[in-house]
Parts: C-alpha cells; sequence; structure tokens
C-alpha cells in the first residue's frame, strides 16, 4: 500500500482531457439517473387481501425468524419445543439491532419484491413500522388461523392505536423505557427525569440516540404527554435537551450499548429497557436498578410481523400464534423479562413457582410478582405512549432531535 | 501486507550510539508496544474464563472458548461470509487488477489518464463516500443488498490496489523477453502463460493477498451495502452492543495468526528466491 | 492492429468494473443530491440545490469538526512516526523488516475489533483508569473515552502503520553517503539532518498524509465507539442520514460535498508541495 503512483497522481493533475472527457461519461450517467426513484404507497389491506394472500399457501416445514438480540435464550428452548411439536424447524437470527437500520437493510429487497430472507421479524411500534404497512411491505394476518391469540390476548393488547384490529402484527413482547441505574455509584435512589439532568452525575447520565426515545423523555421532563405532542412542544423538549447536553451531563446518546456502558461504570444512570435490566442482573449478578419515572415512562410493543415476500408465510404464521401460548409465553417471560401480552403466564408462572424449590422457585415467583412484566393499573396509568406520525412531520421531528444527538 | 525489503543502504556511522540513538531505540519499542497492546488484550481475553454475558474482567485461565468456538451460529455464519467474500472478491480483483496493470506497464495509448484518475480516485476516495454512492446507486437501481453487493463493491475497491501493485512488476520487466519468446515461435497466450506470468507473479500474489486483506477487513463500505447478510466485522459491530462473546477474540486471534504466518512465509519465500 | 487493440482488451473488464461501480454510483449520488422526497413517496429528480445548502448549514458543526480532528490526527501521525521511521531506516540494520512487520501487526486484526479494545482498555473503571482512580491518583469522575481526545487518539492509533511506511520508504532511499558528504563539510548532525534528510523524506510525509487525512476525516466508527455527545464527525452524520433516516438527498449532498473539499485540499496540497517531481522520487 506504500506505492503512491506517480503516474495515477499526473493522472490527476494533467490530464484534463480526460477528465473532460469523465465528464461526458458522468453526464451520460446523469441522463440515465434523471428519472427519480419511484415511490410504493399502497392502499390499507382489507379483508379481500386476506384472503387473496393466503389462498393457496402450504406449510413448508420450515421457518427463518429475524429477532433482536437478548430475546430469547442461548438454548433457544421455546423454538426447539416448537419444532418438536409441529415439525417445522426454525433459523433463528438476531439481526435486528435498531428499527430505522433494519427498514433501510430490507425496503430495496421488499421494493423489489424480492425475498429478505426472513418469514417473520420483529419490529417495534414507531416511524419504521408506519412506513413498513404504509408501503404495504406487510402481510394481513389470517386471524382464523391464529386460535392462541384470540384466546389468550391480552384485552390491551389487541386493539393497539398503532395497528387496530391487528391487522399486520401481534405483539412479541412489551416494555418499558425508564431509567436505570447503580446505586453504589449514584448514592442515591433515582426516582425522577430531573435526577437525569442533576449536574451532579455530569458526563454520567446516558440518554437514547433513538429520536423518538429521547423525544418522548425530552417532553415528558417538561411535561409534556408525547402521545398528544405538538411540533411546539418538541421545540420545548428540545430546548430542555440542549440545555442537559451543553451542561456536559451527558456522556454520550446510545443505542443498545448503553448495558455495556452501565455494566462497565461508564456511566451511572441511563434512560433504559426494562427488560434488559432484569436480564443484566440476572447473568451478571449485577445490582443495576430499574424505576418508572415519577413524571412517567413510555411503553412500547414489539411486533411480530411477516414481510410480503416471506417464502414460508403458512409456518411463520403458525409460530407467530404458538407464542401466545400461556405456557410458552410464560417461558419466555422467565427468559426475556418483558411485559408479557399473555396476562394468563402469570398463572402459569406461579403454578411453577409453588412447584419448583430453591433459587429457582425464588426466581419465578419474584417473576410472577414483578410489576414491570405484569404492571398494575397504577403502573399503566402511569406510562405514555409513543406518538403516531406523517413521513412530513417526522421529518421535522427528526430536524428537532437529531440536532441533538447528532452532537 | 505490503513487505518492504531492506535494502543494505544507510550505514552511517553504525556502531557509535550516542543518547540520540537509544533514546530514539527506546521510542520505537513503545511505539510497537503502543500498537500491539489491542492485539495483546485481545488475544489474552480469547483465554479468559467469563461467567456471564460481558467479557470484561479477568476470571482465571481457559481454553473452553477455543473448544467452543462455533457454539454461536450467527457469528460462524458471518464468519463463512466474510471468508468467501474475501478468497472471492481477492480472486476476482487479482485477475481484473493484473490486467490493467499489465496494460498500463506494457503499452501506451489513449485514455491511459483517464484511467489513472479513476484508479487513483478510488483508492483515495474516502470509504464513506464511497459505501454512500454504492448504496445511491442500488438503490436507483431498485437492487436488494446483501453477499452479492457486497462482493462486487470489494472487487472494485481492491481491483485498483492489484493494479499499481502489478505494474509497478511490469515496469521492471525486460519486454524482449517476450519478444523473443515470440520470435521462438510461442502464441501470445504461451508466451503469457510460460514467459510473463511467472515473470510477474510474486506482484500477482502479493496484490492478491492485499485485496483479501482489504475485503476480510472492510467495515464501512461493508455496512453501506450489506442488506441483511451480516460479515465478521458487521456482527462484531451489532453484537458489541450486548457484549462480545470470547469466541470474537479467539476467532479474531487465529484470523491475526493466519495472517501473520502467511506474511512471514511469504517473506522466507521471497528471500529464499533470491 | 492486434497490438493497438491489446491495451483495451486487457483493460475492458476491470475499467467496465470499475466505470459501472465507482463512476457510475458517484454520478448516481449526484443526482439524488438534487432530489427530494421520502423512501414512502419517491424521490423526485427537481434539482433541488437547497440540499447542499440546508445540509451543510445543519451539520456544519460536524463537517468542521472532522476536519480538525482529521488535520490533529495527520499531524500527530506524522510526528510519532517520524522518528519511529528514521530510526528503523538508519539504525535498523539487519532487522529493519522485523521492525517494519512489528509495526504492521495492527493490519492483521481487525478494525472494528482494534477499536473496541481501545474502548475496553479505556474504559472508566478499566484496567488502565481503574487501579489508578483506586490510588487516589485520579478523581473518580474522570474519564478519557467520550471526549475529543479519545477519538483523535484512536484516530491516530489506527493510522499511524500508514504514515510510518511510505516515510520509512522515502528515508530508506536516502544514500548515506549524502550524510557523510554533509558532515565532511561539516555540518553539525542536526544540520545535516534538516538540511540533507529532512528535505529528500518530503515525498514520503506527502504520501503518508495523502494516505492517512482523506480516510481519518471521513471515519465514523472511532467518534462511535469512542466519542461521547459532542464528538461526532460528518461520516456518523451521512451514515445516520443513509442507514437510520433513509433520507438520501440530504446525505448524498453531505456526502458530495465532503469529497468535494477533500478532493480540493488534496489538489491544493499537491500544487504547494509540487508534486510532480516529488512523486518521482517517492515511487520505488
Amino acid at each position: 500500500m506504500n506505492e503512491i503512483n506517480p503516474e495515477l497522481l499526473r493522472g490527476m493533475t494533467r490530464s484534463r482531457r480526460d477528465a473532460l472527457r469523465l465528464f461526458g461519461l458522468a453526464g451520460a450517467g446523469l441522463g440515465l439517473a434523471a428519472c427519480g426513484v419511484k415511490g410504493q404507497k399502497a392502499a390499507p389491506a382489507k379483508q379481500s387481501d386476506v384472503q387473496k394472500y393466503w389462498n393457496g399457501k402450504t406449510k413448508h416445514g420450515h421457518v427463518n425468524f429475524a429477532n433482536w438480540p437478548l430475546y430469547m435464550d442461548k438454548g433457544r428452548t421455546p423454538l426447539k419445543q416448537f419444532t418438536k411439536e409441529t415439525g417445522i424447524s426454525v433459523t433463528y437470527r438476531e439481526v435486528i439491532q435498531d428499527d430505522p437500520s433494519w427498514f433501510g437493510k430490507i425496503q430495496p429487497q421488499l421494493q423489489a419484491n424480492q425475498s429478505i430472507g426472513y418469514d417473520l421479524m420483529v419490529i417495534t411500534n414507531g416511524v419504521s413500522f408506519t412506513k413498513l404497512t404504509e408501503l404495504g411491505y406487510l402481510v394481513p394476518l389470517d386471524h382464523s388461523k391464529m386460535p392462541n391469540f384470540a384466546k389468550n390476548a391480552g384485552a390491551a393488547y389487541k386493539n393497539e392505536s398503532f395497528d387496530p384490529g391487528n391487522v399486520y402484527s401481534v405483539p412479541y413482547q412489551t416494555g418499558i423505557t425508564g431509567i436505570a441505574y447503580d446505586p453504589a455509584k449514584t448514592g442515591r435512589e433515582i426516582t425522577s427525569l430531573a435526577d437525569l439532568w442533576d449536574p451532579k452525575f455530569k458526563g454520567k447520565v446516558g440518554m437514547f440516540s433513538d429520536v423518538q426515545e429521547i423525544g418522548n423523555f425530552g417532553m415528558m421532563a417538561v411535561g409534556v404527554n408525547p402521545e398528544q405532542s405538538t411540533a411546539d412542544d418538541w421545540k420545548k423538549a428540545g430546548a430542555k435537551l440542549q440545555e442537559q447536553k451543553d451542561q456536559g451531563i451527558v456522556r454520550k446518546y446510545f443505542d443498545q450499548d448503553y448495558i455495556d456502558a452501565l455494566s462497565r461504570g461508564d456511566i451511572w444512570l441511563s434512560m433504559a429497557y426494562s427488560g434488559d435490566i432484569f436480564q443484566q442482573n440476572l447473568s451478571e449478578g449485577s445490582n443495576l436498578k430499574f424505576v418508572i419515572p415519577e413524571e412517567g415512562g413510555t411503553i412500547w410493543t414489539d411486533n411480530l410481523t411477516i414481510p410480503k415476500t416471506a417464502e414460508n408465510p403458512v409456518d411463520a404464521l403458525t409460530l407467530l400464534d404458538y407464542f401466545y401460548r400461556p405456557d410458552v409465553a410464560a417461558q419466555l417471560a422467565e427468559i426475556v423479562s418483558y411485559v408479557t401480552p399473555v396476562p394468563g403466564a402469570k398463572d402459569v408462572l406461579a403454578a411453577e413457582a409453588a412447584k419448583a424449590t430453591g433459587s429457582r422457585k425464588k426466581t419465578l415467583q419474584t417473576l410472577a410478582d414483578s410489576p414491570l412484566i405484569f404492571p398494575s393499573d397504577a403502573d399503566y396509568a402511569r406510562l405514555r405512549h409513543y406518538r403516531k406520525m406523517t413521513t412530513a412531520e417526522e421529518q421535522q421531528y427528526n430536524g428537532v432531535f437529531q440536532k441533538i444527538t447528532a452532537g | 501486507m505490503t513487505m518492504t525489503q531492506a535494502r543494505p543502504a544507510a550505514r552511517v556511522r553504525r556502531g557509535r550510539r550516542g543518547w540520540g540513538d537509544r533514546i530514539l531505540y527506546a521510542y520505537t519499542w513503545l511505539i510497537i508496544v503502543w500498537l500491539c497492546l489491542p492485539i495483546a488484550v485481545m488475544i489474552t481475553f480469547g483465554f479468559n474464563n467469563a461467567k456471564g454475558r460481558l467479557n470484561l474482567t479477568w476470571q482465571g485461565f481457559t481454553l473452553k472458548w477455543y473448544g467452543r468456538l462455533f457454539a454461536v451460529p450467527d457469528l460462524t455464519t458471518a464468519l463463512v461470509n466474510s471468508l468467501t467474500i474475501a478468497v472471492l472478491a481477492a480472486l476476482g480483483a487479482t485477475v481484473l487488477g493484473t490486467l490493467i496493470g499489465l496494460a498500463l506497464g506494457r503499452f501506451r495509448f489513449r485514455g491511459q489518464g483517464a484511467l489513472n484518475l479513476v484508479q487513483f480516485a478510488a483508492i483515495s476516495a474516502p470509504e464513506t463516500v464511497m459505501g454512500a454512492s454504492l448504496l445511491s446507486f442500488f438503490v436507483q437501481l431498485g437492487v436488494g443488498r446483501g453477499y452479492l453487493t457486497i462482493l462486487v463493491s470489494h472487487i472494485m475497491f481492491s481491483l485498483s490496489f492489484v493494479a499499481v501493485t502489478v505494474r509497478a512488476r511490469v515496469l521492471t520487466l525486460d519486454p524482449f523477453v517476450e519478444e523473443a519468446a515470440q520470435d521462438l515461435g510461442a502464441s501470445g497466450w504461451t508466451t503469457f502463460r510460460l514467459v510473463t506470468l511467472p515473470m510477474i507473479f510474486p506482484a500477482v500474489l502479493a496484490g492478491g493477498l492485499l485485496a483479501f486483506a482489504l475485503s476480510i477487513d472492510d467495515f464501512i463500505i461493508t455496512s453501506f451495502n450489506s442488506g441483511s447478510t451480516l460479515t465478521f466485522p458487521l456482527w462484531i459491530w451489532g453484537a458489541q452492543k450486548n457484549g462480545l462473546p470470547p469466541q470474537v477474540n479467539v476467532m479474531g486471534t487465529l484470523i491475526f495468526l493466519a495472517g501473520v504466518l502467511l506474511a512471514v512465509g511469504n517473506a522466507v519465500l521471497a528471500r529464499r528466491r533470491r | 492492429m492486434r497490438r493497438r487493440l491489446a491495451p483495451y482488451l486487457l483493460i475492458l473488464p476491470g475499467g467496465l468494473w470499475l466505470a459501472i461501480l465507482f463512476v457510475l454510483p458517484m454520478v448516481v449520488m449526484l443526482s439524488f443530491s438534487l432530489m427530494q422526497g421520502d423512501v414512502v413517496n419517491g424521490f423526485q429528480l427537481i434539482w433541488h440545490w437547497q440540499n447542499y445548502t440546508d445540509s451543510l448549514s445543519a451539520y456544519d458543526d460536524q463537517l468542521i469538526r472532522s476536519l480538525v480532528y482529521g488535520l490533529l490526527a495527520t499531524a500527530a501521525c506524522v510526528l510519532l512516526a517520524y522518528p519511529a521511521a528514521y530510526w528503523i531506516a538508519f539504525r535498523g540494520g539487519g532487522r529493519k523488516s522485523t521492525y517494519l512487520f512489528l509495526m504492521l501487526l495492527p493490519f492483521f486484526v481487525s478494525f472494528v475489533l482494534r477499536t473496541f479494545s481501545w474502548k475496553f482498555l479505556l474504559a472508566d473503571d478499566g484496567i488502565v483508569l481503574g487501579p489508578l482512580k483506586d490510588a487516589g491518583l485520579l478523581p473518580q469522575d474522570f474519564h478519557v473515552l467520550a471526549t475529543g481526545f479519545a477519538v483523535v487518539a484512536g484516530l491516530t492509533y489506527n493510522y499511524l502503520p500508514f504514515m510510518v511506511l511510505p516515510i520509512y520508504v522515502a528515508l530508506e532511499r536516502v544514500d548515506p553517503r549524502l550524510l557523510e558528504a554533509a558532515q565532511d563539510l561539516y555540518a553539525g548532525r542536526a544540520q545535516a539532518f534538516l538540511r540533507v534528510v529532512l528535505p529528500l523524506s518530503v515525498p514520503g510525509v506527502f504520501a503518508g498524509v495523502l494516505m492517512t487525512f482523506v480516510p481519518v476525516s471521513a471515519d465514523y466508527v472511532n467518534a462511535t465507539v469512542l466519542g461521547g455527545t459532542n464528538n461526532t464527525m460528518i461520516g456518523n452524520v451521512i451514515q445516520n442520514l443513509y442507514l437510520v433516516n433513509n433520507d438520501y438527498p440530504q446525505a448524498a449532498a453531505l456526502s458530495f460535498a465532503l469529497m468535494a473539499i477533500l478532493l480540493i485540499g488534496i489538489f491544493a496540497y499537491a500544487r504547494a508541495l509540487g508534486t510532480e517531481d516529488v512523486l518521482e522520487v517517492a515511487a520505488r
């Protein structure tokens, strides 16, 4: 690599005629590219679309499942059990790190009507989910083949605002965004959003880089409910967050890597997802704590969806419905420690706890009693939802908050 | 990867080592230690008996991660992708680059300047911009990104390096050897196979190895054009957010050792050829 | 006739490859930078020059920071690499290759992995800072990560070998007899260095600067891994606009602006140093 070729450089400085020729080529290319790129906005799915899609689709005995990290145990126990019971093998990949970049990755394939290599994928409610539905990239679900969902899903999960009637999605897990902290470092209990603005923790506070998450926290800090926020509220929240940044309180705007930083002691308190902290304590024996701030936290839903180019949609639908069996939901709750959309899982856990002994009994009982896995009504009242946005609103919203997270 | 052979030049007042020399000697070693420190950490923590998900503190010596090297299926797939892409990209870039190198070293022709300009740009353009432009291109064409788009872009950015290496070698060769072969009745292809290729082979090999190294290590351009396909660096990037498993250290160590052995072997062979 | 066609046949496959996958994408990116729209509704080419002014005014901080970090890291590379390259070239003796090889060892470990290794080494309570803090030598809230220093140091680390090599090559070509001659003419060691060795090594420094400044200024890996809230570089912005926001027009405009700035920089730099004869020396 150490050879810098003089001819190359001379080519750069001398051969103007050739450069002009290149520009000619470039011009031709520009003509080729001048047509722009078409949008693919699709009409919402109707009942007839459901039949049209599912008619003639058959079981293939295999399904490819794309999920987020830390959303299944290492041994993939529930999936192995699924294969044993149904004969459908599962390829499970933890390829989704965040929604927008996952969307960016699969969008071209979906646009070209090519398989993305996955039949089932987990997408959080939010802008990417909205885009996927608007573009018609998700398969409308055939509820006649989803008996477990009909029977066991909690009422709140059957009619979520981002997908009324579960046309395209059913929840995989829901979770809470709140504050996690290391009490040994902070030296006091953390209870409120104001703690994230405390200059005492200068350089030791982690915030999320996801614009929706950080925007929500900014709004709640200025007393606005994100779901009903206006463009003015965004500016107010932006100013509040900017102040936090300017004072050097924020260490960094994190994505999933905040857990790592929290465990290393690089940060002392941070915006956090509830289940992460549970799992972290369980697997590392750490002593992190998670709270829903007094001013409120947000609740989000990670949804099981089938992309329109899925090769094995029937198998995917079978797996999707399988997650709604109370025993499977309980198993999953034990693994991932998030809020399960199957309330019946609580009884299963309690029953298992009664049977178990020793440390496992304690673990199961903690899970069954945990307000973070089965939130109380009072908790639910404090939780805020994401705001639904049009693409135009999203651009405006991004403009406000990206200025902050982009440093 | 390019090893520069020491020439017996620069023998200024050897033997007399003043203070300045000693300081410089220590300084050079300090730089080497600094450069190798992260590698030492990587190798060491491949032997760490880590209990939980995070491989952060030293918890005793173990060889178990070497035994469970392929226990993380996604990681294995990513490594296989990286290796096969690197081999194919190196092959492709070597063939295309060698041809260009031959043309540039042997002939003077119209358009040579333009070719040089494009090659220079391809070598020196920032990776972020190259990745971004390829992504724009694939978006415009409506091509889904994946294994294939990674492969073609890797060939693209490494072929110029091969061409430059081969060209340098061709320029040092005596063109009359080939003419002599043709005078003796060898066809163009035979001349190339029996005369030219053996003469330029060291450069072709060096260029190919460089292309392999560039491909297997590339993160930035790949990250723009990978779609849902994962390569070794991309997997590490994603998984790091939740703590890297020790297997990553082990694979890093093995790749490191393979590279070092290859380079040392190549240097020894080159010395023997001489 | 065949002889005249031969070079074109030879360059045809590789040339086409470069034309289609390097030149054409640049053009497409240029056209994207003049479009407007979004992923759902499509993009229209309406010669929207505003993309340039909008994105440059929104992200001027990051752009300037990238150039500053690029200059700092490149300067640090020159200063760190030169003495080592000098020692290897003039005092390395029979072990020159070995020393050089040791300097190149990092190339055998993935770039991403090396950077994460530094994050591990420099963690606030990590194996370097932790003991120092426990010993009371550093305040508890002291940190290296999430600072501009960490980013520039990481960039310097990752690109140092690219600087050592060309400087070494240039120095190694300096004829020792020139130094002897200088000393015969009663030049002191310092003077001999300043007036003989240094000018002759300029081409190597030039090549090294070229190979570090451009990639360093456009890097986003180091800023992501080692940086904090106010250390984001233009590469991060471009990456984010492309892959997270799918705002292709603004992202393309920024990429193009970045490349234009870097290219103009290289041209000016090449002119100022009088590339032509300088590079004749650099070529081995």
